[in-house]
């Protein structure tokens, strides 16, 4: 019989038994690499979309439970709402037709209308004790836990097609962007309690700085839960808006600035719009940049709205953006940014004295999420 | 809130057997090298020292993987600090978040300071601790 030992003894020339063995599983190993050496790399590339789409599981799983938990607590429904909840996680909207792109804005925009007032009106019935504040803060949690819902369905789908498929390059596809949406993932899971608390979020820095700019002054609300202020700003006066807090809600800045142009007549110097923008890999969490341009996140219809009216009575945009990275424009306010915000006031005054005259009318809107900030 | 499940592995016992007599197989392949190396026979000494140290590494990384682990979902509650502003004195205080709170709430508390009922909330924000950041990169 063969034993280590006698192999020790024996020793390892070229006509040796060990020396045969080792050439059959060298030869074995290549052989089975050069048919099989694809389906390996699948397999492990399967393992590790298996690993992440447990983890989505899980956070969906969480994200449902903390929906239903804070339903129940705040809404005090006299049913349970978990069917209810199953039901709001599986809600879609249809985008319009692109075909003949003329009008889609407007089309857009009544869908994103039939979308939120049917949020709000199911959450009304789940949560009937909740205030309006609380209804804006759970239809977020609903909407974050929402995302995660879908995006794990996504990756199961692509997953077990995959598998079912044997096909290299579908897996391939989910396996390289598995860390970001992984990242995006997280941002949503993290999000989940500070919407549901009503903490203030990274995305409401903008909203923050018009917030700061407005405080102790008379606000009126116009176009859909915008809230605008007279505020008198280096000898100009300002019309500083943004969404009305402190409820999860990011408004209709677009219609609100457009109203604003038009009861002026044109006579705007000047719009300055503040919002988060997501940062490059390298810059630091609440730098922060000038520009041109609307600075508008979204579905782009109050970007469209901004841009037609100024354009119609040329008017000067310029934006500030506040630097920051996905996880931090949906998760609890981090004070990097906050202590940004203060910068930010001198530079929008800047601006003002270097582009407008004393006397002149400026918009300054602060876009962003207004969740956990009042006005 | 800790958010935290344990991924639950099933091991089956008898990929565990494998890895147990490969761990004990590679000891045997380590004990042989050395005693081949003691014979004055170096070149068998190198084979079975390579072929042991490699099965002891990849039999204790399997064992290791069968380990019980904690997934961590990335849903902790980070702590929230809320500031505490004096309209009148401007007197500040700190303190941990509460549900309810809102950036420029009125407060009906008093100024420990002035006792003016003019406490508002001036600012919530969560800070991360100069361990916990990432290393700063080497271009930025």
């Amino acid at each position: 019989m063969l034993t280590l030992h006698t192999i020790a003894l024996d020793g390892l020339g070229g006509d040796s038994l060990l020396s045969w063995i080792l050439q059959i599983v060298f030869l074995g190993i290549f052989v089975v690499f050069m048919f099989y050496g694809q389906r390996i790399q699948m397999y492990i590339m399967i393992r590790e979309v298996e690993g992440s789409l447990f983890k989505l599981k899980m956070m969906r799983e969480e994200g449902r439970k903390m929906a239903i938990a804070a339903i129940n607590e705040i809404g005090k429904p006299q049913v349970d709402p978990t069917a209810q909840v199953d039901r709001f996680l599986e809600y879609f909207a249809i985008t319009p037709v692109d075909l003949d792109p003329a009008g889609i804005i407007w089309r857009l925009e009544h869908l994103l209308d039939v979308a939120d007032k049917r949020f709000k009106d199911d959450v009304r019935l789940m949560a009937p004790q909740a205030n309006e504040t609380q209804i804006y803060n759970l239809e977020m949690t609903l909407g974050a836990a929402s995302v995660l819902n879908v995006i794990y369905k996504i990756i199961r789908h692509f997953y077990l097609l995959g598998k079912k498929t044997l096909s290299l390059y579908i897996i391939m596809q989910v396996q390289m962007v598995l860390p970001l949406i992984m990242k995006e993932a997280e941002a949503h899971a993290s999000g989940l309690k500070a919407f549901q608390l009503g903490q203030p979020i990274g995305d409401g820095a903008g909203a923050m700085v018009a917030a700061k700019l407005m405080h102790n002054y008379e606000k009126t609300k116009v176009e859909k839960d915008i809230v605008v202020a007279k505020v008198p700003i280096e000898g100009r006066t300002a019309y500083v808006l943004k969404a009305e807090g402190p409820g999860a809600n990011v408004g209709k800045p677009g219609e609100a600035i457009k109203q604003i142009i038009e009861q002026n007549e044109g006579k705007i110097s000047l719009a300055i719009l503040i919002d988060a923008a997501g940062k490059l890999e390298g810059e630091k969490i609440g730098e922060v940049a000038e520009g041109v341009g609307v600075v508008i996140g979204g579905p782009e219809v109050d970007k469209y709205k901004v841009e037609e009216t100024a354009l119609k009575y040329k008017v000067p945009v310029n934006a500030i953006a506040i630097k920051e990275d996905v996880g931090d424009a949906i998760s609890p306010m981090r004070k990097e940014i906050f202590d940004a915000l203060d910068g930010v006031i001198e530079r929008i005054k800047r601006v003002i004295r270097e582009r407008t005259k004393e006397g002149d009318f400026v918009i300054i809107a602060g876009i962003g999420n207004s969740i956990g900030i009042g006005q | 809130m800790e958010t935290t499940v344990p991924v639950a592995r099933r091991v089956s016992p008898f990929l565990l057997a494998i890895i147990m007599i490969t761990l004990v197989l590679s000891l045997v392949s380590i004990y042989q090298g050395i005693d081949a190396y003691t014979q004055d026979k170096p070149e068998n000494g190198s084979l079975f020292l390579t072929m042991g140290v490699t099965t002891l590494a990849i039999s204790t990384y399997l064992l290791f993987q069968t380990k019980k682990r904690v997934l961590k979902l990335g849903m902790e509650m980070p702590p929230l600090t809320t500031t505490l502003e004096c309209q009148k004195c401007g007197f500040k205080n700190v303190r941990d978040f509460q549900r309810g709170d809102y950036i420029f709430k009125q407060l009906e508390e008093q100024c420990p300071k002035c006792n003016e009922k003019a406490m508002s909330i001036g600012s919530i924000f969560r800070e991360i601790k100069e361990k916990e950041k990432t290393k700063e990169p080497r271009y930025s």
